[in-house]
């Protein structure tokens, strides 16, 4: 299947080379919809334009999804044109650099390389991104696939790439900078495509938070997306505007920050209990709480992993932050097998997380929710934090 | 259900020895041992109940991991939390295909897919990822290996 790429004959976003946008330059018009692969449910997308560094030799790919809960762009190797070649990151004695890198449900494998990525009116120039597949690096380290599993097509992702914009500056940190069995073991040189091994890789090397990079703008991110009615919505429009305070459009205002302990999550209480591993994530596409004994809401028998209860339910639960802050949230539970297949937003999706909760996108739904980047500094403190 | 109070015992060890690849999940409580080892990790504790007991280890990397095993020495559960997954290979031993084969088959359903949290519920193996960057938590067990009277929940 084709994936869309082209984006400049969008209903309602103008976009033509040199002349300045209606919008602020800013903000990204956003969009919950079905995707490339029509099915997606609370999967947020965005349109990114990929250069090849210095040059105007351009590509511009939309489904992208925006995803707070990791670092770095990753685009899948099939949505890029034979024309967009991009610089291949070396390492020592001049082996290509190739990631893997773990996400929940698997992990993603390909080269790193650079790129000039201009989003809104925003650009981050010469820098190391993901480009995701198994064309040139075939062979899957044993260390690599000893994670779970290759999240190497559309299929896979559900999405032409991830745009993490999440908590870091870059996708590993420290631990890749160092030798030996403290490196998690994110980054491998490749001399020949079958002899990769685990290397060093220097944090400015790393994949990055492309918005810790633009010139401006760069401490954090804002999602705004508005409510969506009980039931479910075909799509959804929103924004995403970057930098926290730094422009009149992304000020705190009367949001509350929410600071983390060492695991980069705050707590949340339901029910009298605290869970203390809870986080708020725009690539999750419900609200993963708990269990079905705990919770009451039965497993869905179709939609592996949501609940299904037989009537909307209510629910409370209280966010807390390690500053103390503290917000109760209101959300509802409903069935997710029996929402209409054309749609792909529904604020009332739920399923399971043992131990935790995972406030995805239908958190989004109604709120302006800010995610701050480790060390950066903003008016409400320094990252990383959540503050909605 | 009443739980009597657990036992603990504080031991820390350091492995200098060659790594070997033995299972854990389904395997015996000496292959815990061997996980360490090839962790490279350090041991922090043994707890122990009456029906069950769990190793917990440390990796270099910052991964903790726990490991359940009844009072016949089968390991009936993992669990782990950390800023990377552990290795799943080495957890889940031979239950580690099955685990890919239920991904796999998680990705070509039709139905809608919970993104962002990984369940898998296969009828001999249940496993449970969450997280987001540098925070991943999780835990997998053999249903046909849980001790009696000893619930799952008991795996964090």
């Amino acid at each position: 299947m084709l994936a869309a790429q082209v984006a400049s004959s969008k209903c309602g976003s103008s976009s033509s080379s040199s002349s300045t946008s209606t919008a602020s330059t800013n903000v990204l018009q956003v969009v919950v919809n079905g995707g490339p692969t029509n099915n997606a449910l609370n999967q947020l997308f965005a349109t990114v334009t990929i250069c090849v560094p210095g040059t105007s030799n351009c590509q511009t790919i939309s489904g992208i999804l925006v995803d707070t809960g990791s670092v770095g762009l990753r685009v899948l190797s099939s949505v890029l044109t034979q024309q967009l070649q991009l610089p291949q990151q070396t390492g020592a004695g001049g082996a290509p650099v190739v990631e893997c890198l773990p996400f929940v449900d698997g992990f993603t494998w390909g080269p790193v390389q650079t790129a000039d990525v201009k989003i809104a009116g925003e650009t981050a120039s010469n820098i190391p991104i993901q480009v995701i597949g198994v064309d040139k690096f075939p062979t899957i380290p044993t260390s690599c696939s000893s994670q779970g599993t290759s999240e190497e097509t559309l299929t896979d992702l559900n999405a032409n790439g991830i745009l993490g914009l999440g908590l870091f500056p870059d996708d590993c940190g420290l631990g890749c900078t160092l030798t030996g069995s403290t490196n998690p073991g994110l980054y491998y040189s490749c001399p020949t495509p079958a002899s990769c091994l685990v290397t060093t890789e220097a944090e400015a090397s790393q994949v990055q938070n492309p918005v810790s990079h633009f010139a401006i703008d760069n401490n954090g991110v804002v999602i705004q997306l508005p409510s969506v009615p009980s039931g479910g919505a075909a799509s959804v429009a929103g924004t995403l505007t970057f930098g926290i305070g730094t422009q009149s459009n992304n000020a705190l205002g009367s949001a509350k920050v929410f600071t983390l302990d060492g695991s980069f999550n705050f707590g949340t209480t339901f029910n009298g209990v605290a869970y203390p591993s809870s986080f708020i994530d725009s690539g999750s596409n419900g609200v993963f709480f708990l269990d079905s004994a705990t919770t009451g809401l039965p497993n869905c028998s179709l939609s592996t992993g949501f609940y299904c209860p037989t009537t909307l339910t209510s629910l409370s639960a209280t966010q807390r932050g390690l500053n103390g802050t503290s917000n109760v949230v209101a959300f509802n539970a409903g069935n997710v097998d029996r929402v209409n297949a054309t749609f792909s937003a529904l604020a009332e999706a739920t399923g399971s997380n043992p131990g935790g909760f995972d406030w995805g996108l239908p958190f989004f739904y109604g709120r302006t929710v800010f995610t701050a980047i480790y060390g950066r500094s903003t008016p409400g403190g320094t990252g990383p934090f959540w503050a909605y | 259900m009443m739980r009597k109070p657990f036992v603990t015992i504080a031991v820390v060890a350091f492995a200098m020895l060659p790594a070997s690849t033995f299972a854990s999940l389904g395997g015996n409580v000496g292959t815990v041992e061997a996980d360490r080892v090839q962790m490279k990790a350090a041991q922090l504790r043994i707890v122990r109940t009456s029906a069950y007991s769990f190793h917990e280890l440390q990796s270099p990397t910052g991964v903790t991991v726990r490991e359940y095993y009844g009072t016949d020495g089968t390991v009936f559960g993992v669990a782990w939390q950390g800023p990377w997954p552990p290795d799943m290979r080495q957890l889940l031993g031979s239950y580690f295909e099955q685990f890919q084969r239920a991904n796999d088959a998680r990705r070509t359903a039709t139905a809608r897919r919970a993104r962002g949290v990984l369940v898998v519920n296969d009828g001999g193996l249940v496993v449970q990822i969450s997280g987001h960057a540098r925070s991943f938590s999780g835990f997998a067990y053999a249903p046909g290996l849980l001790p009696q009277g000893v619930q799952p929940t008991v795996i964090r």
